[in-house]
């Protein structure tokens, strides 16, 4: 939704681990989350309300289960917004280059 | 046996109307300039669907049929590949679920019952993102990405 919550979802070791462990295995409950962290439920219950904020993590019930799964859609966005766009640019530089080097 | 099961759920949030983004799904003249697509059907539940590559080939790529259907904001429909079509295990699920949230709309796609590892749920993987963010840049700004990109442009710069 906004790129400023995703670059700060982003900017740490654990919610990145969060979106790792989602990216092997999708659809986690939070008790299998936290199987894998070195904190307190209510810690990674943060972490992930802040995945949730920026739209990375959605969460879906199944029965009584909350499961968890990683939303790669803003990633995408960035992706389009802050990469792509550069890389379009350093290639037609690097075309130009060879270009004059090769008297082409 | 019966295949270990896998599924995802995507979501975006595009400051259009929940109609906007329904015929964006279901109407081809538009599904076309953000998806490379198009979703070709009657749109009645029980009817088949297709999912045909918008180009000169026309290639369908996905069939499947509409299970269940209440614009603008429950879609669902199963999704297979062709040469697959015959065999009832091979089909995956797609729910569209579009909701109004504050002043734009929540679009929730689930892709589930898919096989896990197959090609379908790897290639569904790295497609969903795209062709959303796509969606959401059309409705948006008037204009979709180019959901074919690849780095074509690090090989054509190589080669010439």
């Amino acid at each position: 939704m906004d790129a400023d919550k995703v670059f700060k979802a982003l900017a740490d070791p654990t919610r990145r681990k969060l979106l790792d462990l989602l990216c092997q295995q999708n659809g986690q409950t939070l008790g299998r989350l936290c199987e894998h962290l070195d904190m307190a439920r209510q810690s990674a219950t943060q972490h992930i309300g802040l995945l949730e904020a920026a739209n990375l993590v959605t969460t879906v019930w199944r029965g009584r289960e909350k499961l968890h799964f990683i939303n790669p859609v803003p990633l995408s966005e960035i992706y389009e917004r802050w990469v792509r766009k550069f890389e379009r640019q350093r290639l037609s530089l690097l075309h130009d280059l060879k270009k004059e080097l090769e008297g082409e | 046996m019966s295949k270990e099961k896998t599924s995802f759920v995507y979501v975006t949030y595009i400051r259009s109307t929940p109609e906007k983004v329904f015929e964006a799904i279901i109407r081809p003249e538009i599904a076309r300039r953000y998806w490379g697509h198009e979703n070709v059907s009657d749109w009645k539940p029980g009817s088949t669907w297709q999912h045909v590559r918008a180009d000169e080939q026309r290639k369908v790529q996905v069939v499947g049929k509409v299970v269940e259907l209440s614009p603008p904001t429950r879609l669902v429909i199963s999704w297979a590949d062709p040469s697959a079509a015959a065999d009832p295990a091979s089909y995956s699920r797609v729910s569209f679920e579009v909701s109004a949230y504050e002043e734009m709309v929540r679009l929730t796609v689930t892709h589930d019952e898919l096989e896990a590892g197959s090609g379908m749920a790897k290639g569904i993987q790295q497609g969903w993102p795209i062709v959303l963010s796509s969606l959401k840049s059309l409705l948006e700004t008037g204009q979709g990405i180019d959901v074919f990109a690849k780095p074509k442009t690090a090989s054509s710069v190589d080669r010439s």
